[in-house]
């Protein structure tokens, strides 16, 4: 069972994990606990609730620059940002419509967990946006590593071991991020009925030509609809998208004529492709999240439909992520989709009931040297294995 | 100078030093194995060259497997190593030490695979960093970071330094443009950090490599993110009579959602030294001068460059020049990317690297005008300025000791300024040896003590690169 603590400010939190210390007390993290699902499964000790470090503590919209503190809802975030026409570059997922969660995800999980959206193919992730981290380590020491300012090579980059680090590597207590200005507009270029080989040539060179294209996904037949939609999002003024949409129809004539999406149903389609909706139901499914270099997704695909014949999958990021469904039973296809990979990318196992998640690595197992450094990297911050223990890796 | 200091030799392994030729002698061809006094010494600095120390041997390796023998060798026998680029640090990083082995990588300068499908090539770290970019650049693809150095710095200098460059505004910096590096551990061990796909689980090693100034490991090899050019670039000239007006001009532009691929200062000191050597055409009767790009196709490139002159026009500005050739462009960009080696032809400068928010600009340029002149010396400034990374050029003469002093006293008052206004020591040439005995201003001991406890998560022994980084006392 789990004592909830919530501290007020850093300083209640350090005192906290003193004390934690001090008794060899395990502590876990919860933000707006929208993500409890993600990670190995955890179930005692004391919960610290970052719900009472909340709060904007600086914008600079001229300088692209917003500090929030961790347990502030990221809609806070995003609609302090959409006031002055900027926003989170990095498109971060919201992970309620998978998980059937309700309640408030943080800006500190979205961190933790290194969470990024569509865009992240063009402009990168999270961790790339992410310039600033003040944390409490597990010795209680309120730890700062880079700052306000979008250039800094200080020291070690201990901002991007925070990313993704769900939480192991200290409680994260403010974050600050380079931010961009909101496009005017989006309209998406939709092409129907191409096989997957055909859609990723698409996506890569869609990617790949000079027109800006600012997210690119596959949705296979029966995924929404009957027919295969490859779909390519345009961003910017509106005079700039009516001049790129029709130089790259030309680039791409290969592939057929696509429509046009305008607007708010362009929206709606990348905020289904970006929540990973179109595979969140039926809820007993698992859910894989599995990372390639685009070229490899047509063929991991082919593996993965003859391996596991009732997956259903989507690509997001030009064929560079696959979103996977699996029936929750065994080890939910573990071992077929880590060996259909060889050393090729990874997989994480996003969605499946505790006991899959306790038996089967849900984070891509490293090789030992790196396990090592790993295991070593966590004992330099949390020297005694009380922050988060077991979330990642076992015994990590 | 002298005034920072290197650790003491090792007395130890200098005394076993014709024991440890010999054994490197056996890892390496004899042409990889550098031992003459003379030859030693090409090895002796790096930009950073008012510091010299020749180092006990130099090897140049050509394999992965070379480096990883050198290094488990080294790490065995308790030998300091320098991972060594080209040599075209500013602060110092490259700098070896009399007891060091210099592992230099220029060898390994081979682009293994060019991948546009994927976007990703897979090349040596002995790879310049405009290497990349030439072999891909008549495909319509680009390397983006560009240190002002691209000619001759490597990529593996550059993910050690996470090096910057004009156009990061848009593009990021050296970490934002990885995705995999091959990294040789301090026992030799090697390891693959990342790889062809986007965002590893686990730890961010390779976000915590990058930038680490070659004190995790050697790395040999890396993956590098590709990018599809822009239909065209054009760089514009905005003059304006003061650096107020200018850094507000910048302001306002990202205030308008405006984010151009790169916006350059230079005040009117830089401007003189960089016109005179590259003769762009830059406006002499003005005091502060802004190189705004833009990019996209004709219609965008006009579009957006109407918006920022209007925005330039509310902010008084006095001369406005679009490049209108090829030509004009490449010399308006030699210009800026000269400033270092055409400040080089008048005076010895040593080169500032703070990052401060760009809210502050006219509060931090009055003040370095005010730190310069106290000290009785002359300052040039350039700098990116949509990102608040300065370049201040402190003007001294390299033969007059005082006068080398003051010049590092008064950058030392600088660098301390823009950790006071919320910046930072180095925004992308790296603290190496010139800003270690700073980091106490900006990081607590708890902070540099968390970073050194990872640090020894690598090597805890202090044998990569010892002398750089952290201040010598209090090491963990």
């Amino acid at each position: 069972m789990f004592t909830m603590l919530r501290p007020q400010n850093e300083d209640e939190l350090a005192a906290i994990v003193r004390e934690a210390e001090a008794q060899s007390a395990m502590l876990h993290v919860q933000g707006g606990g929208t993500r409890a699902g993600l990670g190995r499964p955890v179930n005692n000790g004391v919960m610290i609730s970052t719900a009472g470090l909340s709060g904007v503590t600086l914008y600079e919209p001229a300088e692209m620059v917003i500090s929030a503190l961790a347990g502030t809802p990221l809609r806070v975030v995003e609609e302090t940002l959409a006031e002055k026409g900027q926003m989170l570059p990095f498109e971060p997922m919201d992970h309620r419509a998978i998980y059937g969660t309700s309640g408030e995800p943080t800006i500190g999980g979205v961190v933790a967990a290194n969470v990024s959206g569509p865009r992240r193919v063009v402009v990168g992730a999270c961790r790339d946006h992410l310039i600033g981290v003040r944390f409490v380590n597990g010795r209680g020491e309120i730890i700062r590593s880079g700052g306000r300012v979008m250039k800094n090579v200080t020291g070690l980059d201990l901002v991007k071991l925070q990313a993704g680090a769900h939480g192991t590597l200290g409680i994260l207590t403010e974050v600050t991020f380079k931010v961009l200005p909101r496009p005017e507009t989006t309209a998406t270029m939709l092409f129907e009925g191409l096989p997957e080989a055909d859609a990723v040539a698409a996506m890569s060179a869609a990617l790949g030509s000079p027109f800006e294209v600012s997210a690119a996904a596959h949705l296979p037949a029966g995924m929404g609809v009957e027919t295969a939609r490859t779909l390519l999002r345009f961003e910017n003024f509106a005079a700039s998208i009516d001049y790129r949409f029709p130089a790259l129809a030309e680039k791409l004539k290969r592939f057929g004529a696509p429509k046009r999406i305008e607007n708010a149903e362009s929206e709606q389609l990348w905020l289904a492709i970006r929540d990973c909706q179109l595979l969140a139901e039926p809820r007993d499914t698992a859910l894989w999240r599995i990372s390639v270099k685009p070229s490899d997704a047509p063929g991991l695909a082919a593996v993965l439909r003859s391996a596991l014949p009732e997956a259903r999958l989507f690509l997001d990021w030009g064929g560079g992520l696959l979103w996977l469904a699996t029936p929750a039973s065994a080890d939910a296809g573990a071992q077929a989709i880590r060996a259909a990979l060889s050393g090729k990318g990874h997989a994480t196992l996003v969605r499946a009931p505790d006991a899959i998640r306790s038996a089967v690595p849900v984070f891509q197992p490293e090789a030992a040297p790196v396990a090592a450094l790993s295991g070593r990297i966590k004992a330099s911050f949390d020297p005694q294995g009380l922050i988060n223990p077991g979330r990642m890796h076992a015994g990590l | 100078m002298t005034a920072i200091l290197f650790p003491e030799p090792r007395a130890d392994v200098l005394a076993r030093r014709d024991f440890l030729i010999a054994g490197l002698a056996k890892l390496v061809p004899p042409a990889s194995l550098v031992t003459s006094e003379d030859e030693r010494r090409a090895f002796e600095t790096d930009a950073f060259t008012a510091y010299r120390r020749v180092p006990l041997a130099v090897v140049l390796p050509e394999t992965t497997a070379e480096v990883s023998a050198v290094l488990a060798f080294c790490h065995q026998h308790q030998v300091p190593v320098v991972p060594r680029g080209a040599g075209t640090s500013l602060c110092g990083g490259a700098i070896p030490q009399e007891d060091a082995v210099v592992i230099g990588l220029s060898k390994m300068s081979r682009i293994l695979e060019v991948n546009y499908p994927d976007r990703i090539a897979k090349v040596q770290a002995g790879v310049t960093n405009l290497a990349i970019t030439n072999a891909v650049s008549a495909d319509g693809f680009f390397y983006a970071p560009d240190p002002s150095s691209q000619l001759a710095c490597t990529i593996g200098g550059n993910i050690g330094m996470n090096s910057g460059g004009a156009h990061c505004l848009k593009y990021g910096v050296t970490t934002n443009n990885i995705l995999g590096v091959t990294l040789v551990l301090v026992d030799g061990t090697v390891v693959e950090i990342g790889g062809e796909a986007m965002d590893a689980p686990g730890y961010d090693l390779l976000g915590l490599v990058c930038g680490s100034e070659g004190q995790l490991g050697i790395m040999t090899e890396a993956v590098v993110r590709i990018l599809p050019a822009a239909e065209g670039a054009r760089p514009v000239l905005f003059g304006f009579e003061t650096s107020e007006q200018a850094g507000e001009a910048v302001a306002a532009i990202i205030a308008a959602g405006i984010v151009p691929v790169a916006m350059e200062f230079m005040d009117k000191p830089a401007i003189d030294i960089c016109e005179a050597f590259a003769k762009a055409g830059y406006p002499m009767d003005v005091e502060a001068l802004l190189i705004i790009e833009v990019e996209g196709s004709d219609a965008e490139m006009d579009a957006t460059l109407a918006k920022i002159v209007e925005i330039a026009k509310k902010h008084g500005v006095k001369r406005v020049k679009e490049s209108k050739s090829a030509m004009e462009t490449a010399a308006i960009w030699k210009g800026r990317k000269s400033a270092f080696g055409a400040t080089g032809r008048i005076a010895d400068y040593i080169c500032m690297d703070g990052t401060i928010p760009t809210g502050q600009l006219p509060y931090v340029l009055r003040r370095i005008d005010e730190i310069v002149k106290h000290y009785g010396l002359r300052v040039a400034n350039v700098f990116h300025a949509g990102d608040g990374n300065l370049h201040p050029l402190i003007l001294y003469n390299v033969n007059d000791p005082e006068e080398a002093m003051k010049a590092e006293e008064a950058g030392n008052d600088i660098l301390k300024l823009c950790v006071e206004v919320g910046g930072c020591l180095t925004g992308e040439h790296g603290v190496g040896i010139e800003k270690r005995d700073l980091m106490r201003h900006q990081f607590k001991p708890v902070e540099l003590d968390q970073q050194m406890r990872v640090r020894a998560a690598f090597d805890a022994g202090w044998i990569l690169n010892p002398a750089k980084v952290f201040p010598l006392e209090g090491r963990l």
